[in-house]
This record gives structure tokens, C-alpha cells and sequence, in this order.
């Protein structure tokens, strides 16, 4: 058994402990934010935060994540009341299919966990590995700016 | 009687600083009254870019996300940060009043138009070595460039180094001033090879190891050094590859920065490949073909069929599926076969690293191929973990992602003794955790630089 904090709540998973967190946060927590895009950490569309910082959750088993913070779309803001970035996303209508949004969304978090006032060269190095198919990326930049300038996101905390 | 001594030590320190100074002191060469890029002969350009590409003269001439040869990129030494210059031909910040004669100058004897003398972070020790008129094509080439106006950053080095003749006090002591005299009795590509690898391709100012003066070590010439916080591995016959080289292999290696049997170029040599790309293939082929003589013996007895025999040995490695435990291993440890290090690697890894497996995107290299892996230290394979391998900025590419966010050190390091034990005949490191911590006192500086 393995024992996860997502969002701020502790989750004891059964299973293989080599599972994808990708699966337990999909089909056993019922948080469909993350999206299965390549399984291969090429596309981005799975990022989660982990203590802060973006990973692919495709590619980390559940059984290295005990004892550490992992925040999901869901965590940064509450159903009707969006956090500031996700705020930002639905301003610039940053999404056309929607797929790589939660992704997106969730690694900007991470840049601005790091550093509250990126540059524009800053947003567009760390956005990197995160794949558009749309080709919605102007707006997607325009939304994390947008974020930027609002000083309520220096951090996002876990939702409780 | 004291006071004779005194002031006879004094006069002997006097004669000795004067005549020293008296060596080390360059004239201004006079500035080109104006620059005018129409009078550069188009094939000379064009030779002096693949030249300039071969030299690799744009890594350190070039900040990140910033103009072509505008200078700024940090070049950071063991006794302090250089930062690139800027090398466009514009005639306030770049040096757009250097004449043919004042680029050579600075080319053989690291001395700027003005007769300021450069540290030797810009290898002069070995473009001295350069003929005329290669270096008239680079000048050519970089004089047709756009001219940017970007100032220059002062160097960060503290005293006494900071005072420029500490650099002629150098090149008294380490600079052996060219022409390069090729070895009569090999093949014309090798003999191209030798010299280029020696001067312009200044391949051992990363290849070879260097004193605590930061000076090479003629006599370790190729035994592997360091760049940019780095592995550079031996060329010799100290190379860990599991495979031997083969000059094909390493003309694929240097040309298309991947081979099969040695896998992709990561780190400061991704830029290298990158640039090889356009330099001359002729050129590139030489270079592969000393390149891979130096490692004597080892490159000597690899034929076709030894060649397949060792891929196969080493592909044996990773066969028939991950999980299972070859006997050469021990178990028990954090490194065997139910330890954390395995969980780590069937879970994060094994998705693309699984054998015989047909990936969509592309192949990775059989882990049992992998240099890092069976290198002297932990070095390389910490930093590809740790932030992974991706093509230049919107460039097509291979990618794996960093693993720097996702694992605790606790859980890298065990992952990489995984490796280690799983994946090369090779003894266990000792210090992992050291080394990590390392790269990630480097790293944490340039946070928000790189994508993971």
C-alpha cells in the first residue's frame, strides 16, 4: 500500500506500487485534469506539480511519491472559483481542443513557484516541453503573462 | 652589507619584471579606417563558415537567446566567469576595426587590436597552431556577419588574475606558439584530421586534462577533461565506450550528433555536433579519422565482426526484459534486483528503455551501449537524469525528459547505482551522492534558464 498526498489530502492506494501516478490520479481519485497524451514524458499533457515543480506523471511510479506534496489542476482552485492563473487561461480563452491545457496550466504554476515575475524569454524557455496541437500557444502565452502581472499568484497553496 | 644584497635583489626583481614586460608588451595595430563587407571574396565566406562552424566560434560568442557572435555567453573557470566578447563587425562593441593582420594576431598570440592581452578561456593555445589562410576565411566570414551593438561584460575574476599580464604570465609559461607540423607518414585525411583537431576544432581544450594553472597537460593529451561542468571522455585509449570507435561511427557520432552503437551526443557536445552538421563533410571525416586513431590499439583491432560481437555482448545487457537480474550482479543491495533503484527504473525508465522495443518516436540507445554508464564517474549519466536530453530550441529532436523535479536525490542515487550494477561489467562508484550534490549546487543558478 502505498499512501499519497494530492491536493492537500492523504490517499492510501492498493496496487502495484509501480504504477503511473498518471492512472491512480485518473481512475482511482477521480482527478481527470491530467491528461494521458503520449505516456513517454514527450508532450507534457500528464504535468503535475511535485513539492512545487512540474513533472510527468505518466512516468512516476506512485511508490517514489510517498511523503511528498502533489498538486493537480483540480488543487489550484476550487470548482467556480478558479485560481488566478487558471483565471488568466479563461480570459484569454487560452484552450481550442483543451487537451494540453491542464498541462500547460500546471507547469506555468511551477515557473511561477520558482520566480513570480519571469520574463517573456523566461515563459517561453521553461514552456518548452509542453506540446499544442491546436496552435493556441500566443493565447497560452498572453494567459501566463496576464497571470504574471496579477500579484495575487506569486504561490498557489493546495486547495483543502 | 645587508643593504648591498638588498638593493641587488631589489635591481635582479627590476631587470627580470622589465625584461618580462619589456616581452610581453603588444602594440596597437592600427583600426581599418572603415569596414566594407562587399570586398570579401563569396567563396572565402563561404569557406570561413564552415570554418567557423568546425571552430564552434558561436557557443561562446553567443548569450543565451541573444544575436549570433554578439558576445555575453559565460565561459566560467576555475578562476572566475569570462564572458564572450562580441565578435560582430560592428565598430563600438564588436570588431568592426580589426584588420586581417590584428584577427591573426589575436588568433595566434591572444592579444586584442589594441595589444590587451585575453585569458586563455579563448584558445588561442590552439588556433595558433592555424594556417593564414584559414584564418583569413574566418575573418572574412565574421566581418559579413550583421554588425550588433552589444557592449561587452567585464570578466569576474578577482586579484591578482585580473590584472592582464597574469595572462601574458601565462602564455610564457603554456603557450607553444604554431605552426602545426603533421606526421609524414599518415594518409591525407588523417594528417587534415591531426591539424584540425588540434588547432580550430580545439577539441582538448575539453578532451584533455588540465593543471592548476588551467593549462593542458601535453603529456595527458586526450585523457579526458571537462566542459561546462562536464565529462569530456578520453579519446585515448583510456575510452570507456563499450564498443570501440570506429572512424564510420565517429564521423556518424560528430555529423549527426548520434551514433547506433554509441548513442547521442548530451551536454556541451550537442552544441558541437550541432555545428559539425555544417561544417565541411571532408573536414568532419578527418577529424573522425584522427580522432579515432588516437585510441590506438583498441581502435586498431576493431573490425566489422568484433564490432558486431561487442554490440552484441553489450546488447545482452539489457536482454532478454528488464527485471531479471544478469549473473554478474549481486542482489540483496539498493542496487539489486528487488531494491529501490530497480522500482525507480521499471517504473520511470523502462517505458522507453525496455529492449528490442519500437518506440514512435524514436529508439533510445541500448543502456548495455551507454558510455556514461561505464564512464570513470557518475558525472554525465547525473546530469542526463537530472535534466534530461532535448533538441536546440525549436529544432527537431531527440527528447528525453529531466527527472530533476520528479526524484529525491535519495532516489537518484540509487537509481543510478541501479544502472551501474544493471548495465556495465564495470565496479560500483563511490561517491554518488557527492557528485549529485554538485550538480546541483551548479545547477542552482541557472533555475529558471533550462527546460526539464
Amino acid at each position: 500500500m502505498t499512501v499519497l498526498t494530492v491536493n492537500g489530502k492523504e490517499h492510501s492506494i492498493d496496487g502495484d506500487p509501480n504504477t503511473p501516478l498518471l492512472y491512480v490520479l485518473r481512475d482511482d481519485l477521480k482527478l481527470n485534469g491530467a491528461k494521458f497524451g503520449c505516456g513517454l514524458g514527450q508532450c507534457g499533457a500528464c504535468t503535475v506539480l511535485v513539492d512545487h515543480q512540474p513533472v510527468y506523471s505518466c512516468l512516476l511510479p506512485v511508490s517514489v511519491l510517498e511523503g511528498r506534496q502533489i498538486t493537480t489542476l483540480e488543487g489550484l482552485g476550487k470548482n467556480g472559483e478558479p485560481s488566478a492563473l487558471q483565471r488568466a487561461f479563461i480570459d484569454e480563452q487560452a484552450a481550442q481542443c483543451g487537451y494540453c491545457i491542464p498541462g500547460m496550466i500546471m507547469r506555468a504554476q511551477g515557473l511561477l513557484n520558482r520566480k513570480a515575475a519571469p520574463s517573456d524569454a523566461e515563459v517561453r524557455a521553461y514552456m518548452q516541453p509542453n506540446l499544442c496541437r491546436c496552435g493556441t500557444h500566443m493565447r497560452i502565452l498572453r494567459a501566463i503573462r496576464r497571470a504574471i502581472n496579477d500579484t495575487r499568484t506569486a504561490r498557489a497553496e493546495p486547495v483543502r | 652589507m645587508v643593504w648591498r644584497i638588498l638593493i641587488g635583489v631589489v635591481v635582479v626583481i627590476a631587470v627580470a619584471f622589465g625584461t618580462f614586460y619589456a616581452w610581453a608588451w603588444r602594440g596597437e595595430i592600427p583600426p581599418l579606417p572603415k569596414h566594407d563587407a562587399s570586398s570579401f571574396d563569396p567563396a572565402i565566406v563561404a569557406k570561413g563558415a564552415q570554418l567557423a562552424a568546425l571552430a564552434s566560434c558561436d557557443v561562446c560568442h553567443t548569450r543565451a537567446g541573444g544575436k549570433p557572435y554578439a558576445g555575453g555567453y559565460p565561459v566560467k573557470t576555475p578562476f572566475g566567469t569570462i564572458y564572450g566578447p562580441n565578435i560582430t563587425p560592428d565598430r563600438e562593441t564588436g570588431i568592426g576595426t580589426w584588420s586581417a593582420a590584428a584577427f591573426r594576431r589575436a588568433m595566434r598570440e591572444g592579444v586584442t587590436r589594441k595589444g590587451r592581452h585575453l585569458y586563455p578561456a579563448f584558445p588561442y593555445d590552439h588556433f595558433t597552431y592555424a594556417t593564414d589562410s584559414d584564418i583569413n576565411a574566418i575573418y572574412a566570414f565574421i566581418m559579413t556577419r550583421e554588425p550588433v551593438r552589444q557592449a561587452n561584460r567585464a570578466p569576474d575574476i578577482a586579484f591578482p588574475l585580473n590584472i592582464r599580464l597574469s595572462a601574458a604570465a601565462w602564455k610564457l609559461l603554456f603557450l607553444h606558439r604554431g605552426p602545426y607540423r603533421n606526421e609524414a607518414d599518415k594518409d591525407d585525411s588523417w594528417a587534415r584530421g591531426a591539424y584540425l583537431t588540434v588547432s580550430l576544432g580545439h577539441c582538448g581544450a575539453c578532451h584533455t586534462p588540465r593543471n592548476q594553472f588551467g593549462a593542458e597537460e601535453q603529456k595527458r593529451a586526450f585523457d579526458g577533461g571537462q566542459g561546462e561542468g562536464w565529462r569530456a571522455p578520453p579519446l585515448n585509449e583510456n575510452s570507456r565506450a563499450p564498443v570501440p570507435w570506429t572512424t564510420e561511427a565517429m564521423f556518424n557520432y560528430l555529423r549527426n550528433g548520434h551514433d547506433a552503437a554509441h548513442g547521442h551526443a548530451a551536454g556541451p557536445m550537442a552544441d558541437v555536433a550541432h555545428n559539425l552538421a555544417n561544417a565541411s563533410e571532408k573536414d568532419v571525416r578527418a577529424i573522425a579519422t584522427y580522432v579515432t586513431s588516437l585510441s590506438g590499439a583498441r581502435a586498431g583491432a576493431a573490425s566489422p565482426d568484433s564490432i558486431k560481437t561487442a554490440v552484441a555482448a553489450a546488447r545482452k545487457l539489457t536482454a532478454p526484459a528488464y527485471g531479471t537480474t544478469p549473473a554478474h550482479q549481486t542482489t540483496g543491495s539498493a542496487a539489486g534486483k528487488d531494491g529501490l533503484g530497480a522500482k525507480i527504473f521499471t517504473g520511470a525508465c523502462v517505458t522507453c528503455h525496455h529492449s528490442g522495443g519500437g518506440l514512435p518516436i524514436s529508439r533510445p540507445i541500448d543502456l548495455g551501449l551507454s558510455t556514461p554508464i561505464n564512464a570513470d564517474d557518475p558525472t554525465n549519466l547525473l546530469h542526463i537524469i537530472l535534466t534530461g536530453v532535448h533538441p536546440r530550441p525549436g529544432r527537431p529532436g531527440r527528447i528525453m525528459p529531466g527527472f530533476e523535479g520528479a526524484l529525491t536525490d535519495a532516489q537518484i542515487v540509487a537509481v543510478v547505482d541501479y544502472l551501474r550494477t544493471r548495465f556495465s561489467h564495470r565496479p560500483r562508484w563511490n561517491d554518488v551522492a557527492g557528485a549529485l550534490a554538485r550538480i546541483r549546487g551548479q545547477r542552482q543558478t541557472a533555475a529558471t534558464e533550462a527546460p526539464q
